[in-house]
């Protein structure tokens, strides 16, 4: 793929927390509107890589960043470039449901754009229904708006703090093992939303489950002990790997 | 609420046995507890945590006991009358739980604030490396006898109200009703200052550990959406550790209106209530304080002055009460809450 069709790039991207290195000279190219999976052993830097692409990373005392991570050729992390305005730009979706339990649904998904400055009540209505949509969430809460954000299923939770992320429309999606606390049946319904939502998002979804990669990403990579081991097209690192490492850990053979 | 000892009432224990059964678990229960090491050691500790409860039991008896001739002759006016003379034998309470509540009330708009400002800069904004010694210092406030805020009050605070604070205030708000009057410096205000700084650390600490337990992924949320620091702070952390904060408030109030000798020093004792935080006052405490020997044993003055500190104790259980409520609520919810 050309380098200017790349949403996210990172050059030699080091991440530390004090003085341990977690992510070790990542280099990879994202493609606007496409999923891309991170996959790897627990601890290998998938989450500590991508909190470096909405500078998340930071927000943790003592750690550091090095290297260059470009949106759309700038480079985030350059002098003058606001951390907020990056977020806004990177959404971001943890691993378990986090949405505020002192807001009601409709204020957990108008937070963001609250936090933008925006006081148009017709356009946040607007903008929460959109993403409730979005989010396949809004029938089964529309009558409902007004209660707490906690006090509805797991599975709710989750896509509920992602309409939260989709309101603010921003261009690039991060998700860390978005479904991991979730049973089947609410993660598959979320599957299909990311299935959904990379036709118009660069989504990055970090999972440690190699079916989930499979069929929603277009591309995967596969991360060990803090570096990128390979990344391809997800047809082709699952059935015809290129690095030994990537096939001994697709298969289950590793030590 | 506190059910994790197996007291008399454990259900375990209190099932119904056959009478001979009972006798027998009787003696086996005090042999244990006589006989055996293990045994006398509870006995000791049972009987140490019960003096506790004697105590209580003793001091509001002697309150009500001593309380008894002065509500027999004032009635309810003891508490609602604004009369306190003792030399014609008019007792009316109410200027001191006036001044009491007012000058609490004002500590507590001092204070409360500016906990909340220690509490957010060291929980959120402060380096580790600041904020530790920094929270330490703000405690050590607590370990200033209050004797000795008292005379500080005296010569070095009282100076700095009655030049520069006061003449500032009347000049800029003298219109309220608030800060009419002369500037002295020995008043309502300077005690609350007082009570203010004394009770800072209580409130800071406190809402410091609530604005802690705040998840740090209820803060990534914030963050994640592009919401500043300050908005974080502004929106979600304090809206999770607001009723911590609250309770802090509310057993910072508990200490205020209790504070004794600091507040007698400064405030003036002068037995009337004005809204004029320029003026003095008196408060439940102070005025015990300051007329105790005056109050010759077995007279009604006496009485009067113990049916003070029986109205003084009664408001102050209430506020550490419902405080204690409020912690509890929050730790609990916070134990559901757990990551
Ligand atoms: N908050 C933290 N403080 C210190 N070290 C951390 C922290 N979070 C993660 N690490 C370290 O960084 C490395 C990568 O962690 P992480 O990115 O969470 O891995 P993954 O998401 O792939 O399981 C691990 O070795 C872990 O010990
Ligand atoms: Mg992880």
């Amino acid at each position: 793929m050309g380098e200017s069709s790349a949403k996210i790039e990172t050059r030699e991207l080091d991440a530390y927390f004090g003085s341990n290195k977690a992510v070790k000279g990542i280099d990879i190219k994202v493609k606007a509107n496409h999923a891309t999976a991170i996959i790897g052993p627990s601890g290998c830097g998938k989450s500590t890589f991508i909190r470096c692409l909405n500078r998340m990373h930071e927000v943790v005392p003592g750690t550091r960043v090095t290297g260059e991570v470009l949106l759309e050729g700038e480079d985030i992390y350059s002098r003058g470039t606001n951390p907020v305005d990056v977020r806004r730009r990177v959404g971001m979706i943890f691993q378990k449901p986090n949405p505020f339990p002192n807001a009601s649904i409709f204020d957990n998904v108008a937070y963001g754009l609250r936090m933008n400055g925006i006081r148009d009540k017709a356009f946040i209505q607007e903008q929460v229904e959109r993403s409730l949509k979005q989010a396949a969430l809004w029938d089964e809460v529309k009558d409902n708006l007004d209660a707490s954000g906690v006090s509805i299923s797991g599975g709710q939770q989750q896509r509920l703090c992602i309409a939260r992320a989709m309101a603010i429309e921003p261009e690039v999606l991060l998700m860390d093992e978005p479904c991991s606390a979730l049973d089947p049946i609410a993660t598959s319904k979320i599957e299909d939303l990311i299935f959904d939502l990379k036709n118009d998002y660069t989504v990055i979804i970090v999972t440690h489950n190699m079916q989930q990669a499979a069929r929603v990403a277009d591309w995967t990579a596969f991360m060990y002990l803090g570096e990128l081991i390979e990344f391809n097209k997800t047809k082709r690192l699952f059935e015809n790997p290129e690095e030994e490492l990537t096939e001994r850990y697709i298969t289950g053979r590793f030590g | 609420m506190n059910n994790d000892e197996g007291g008399p009432n454990d259900p375990v224990h209190n099932g119904w046995n056959p009478p001979s059964a009972k006798l027998d678990g009787l003696r086996e229960t005090l042999n244990h507890l006589i006989l055996t090491s293990d045994g006398r050691f509870q006995l000791f500790c049972g009987a140490l945590a019960f003096s506790a409860v004697a105590i209580f039991a003793w001091v509001v008896g002697y309150l009500i006991e001593g309380a008894f001739p002065v509500l027999d002759s004032m009635g309810y006016k003891f508490f609602t009358g604004s009369t306190w003379s003792f030399d014609q034998g008019i007792f009316g309470a109410l200027p001191f739980i006036g001044g009491t509540l007012y000058t609490s009330a004002v500590a507590m708009m001092i204070a409360v604030p500016i906990s909340v400002g220690i509490a957010i800069f060291i929980s959120e904004i402060a380096p580790k490396w600041i904020g530790t010694p920094l929270g330490f210092l703000v405690e050590m406030l607590a370990a200033v006898p209050s004797v000795v805020f008292g005379i500080w009050g005296i010569f070095t605070l009282r100076g700095f109200m009655r030049d520069q604070v006061e003449p500032f205030l009347q000049g800029s708000l003298g219109f309220l009703p608030f800060f009419e009057g002369r500037t002295f410096g020995i008043d309502k205000l300077s005690a609350a200052v007082i009570l203010a700084i004394m009770i800072i650390p209580t409130i800071s600490a406190i809402s410091r550990d609530a604005l802690k337990a705040v998840p740090t992924s209820q803060k990534e949320a914030a963050l994640a959406l592009g919401a500043t620091r300050y908005e974080m702070v502004g929106t979600i952390a304090l809206s999770y550790a607001r009723s911590g904060i609250f309770g802090a408030a509310v057993l910072g109030l508990g200490r205020a209106v209790g504070e004794t000798m600091a507040v007698t020093m400064v405030i003036g004792n002068v037995n009337s209530f004005s809204w004029s935080l320029l003026d003095p006052g008196q408060t439940l405490s102070s005025l015990i304080a300051a007329n105790w020997w005056e109050a010759p044993s077995g007279t009604v003055q006496q009485s009067a002055l113990i049916g003070v500190g029986l109205v003084l104790f009664v408001l102050m259980l209430a506020i550490n009460v419902v405080g204690r409520i409020l912690l509890s609520r929050v730790t609990k919810v916070g134990r559901v809450r757990v990551e």
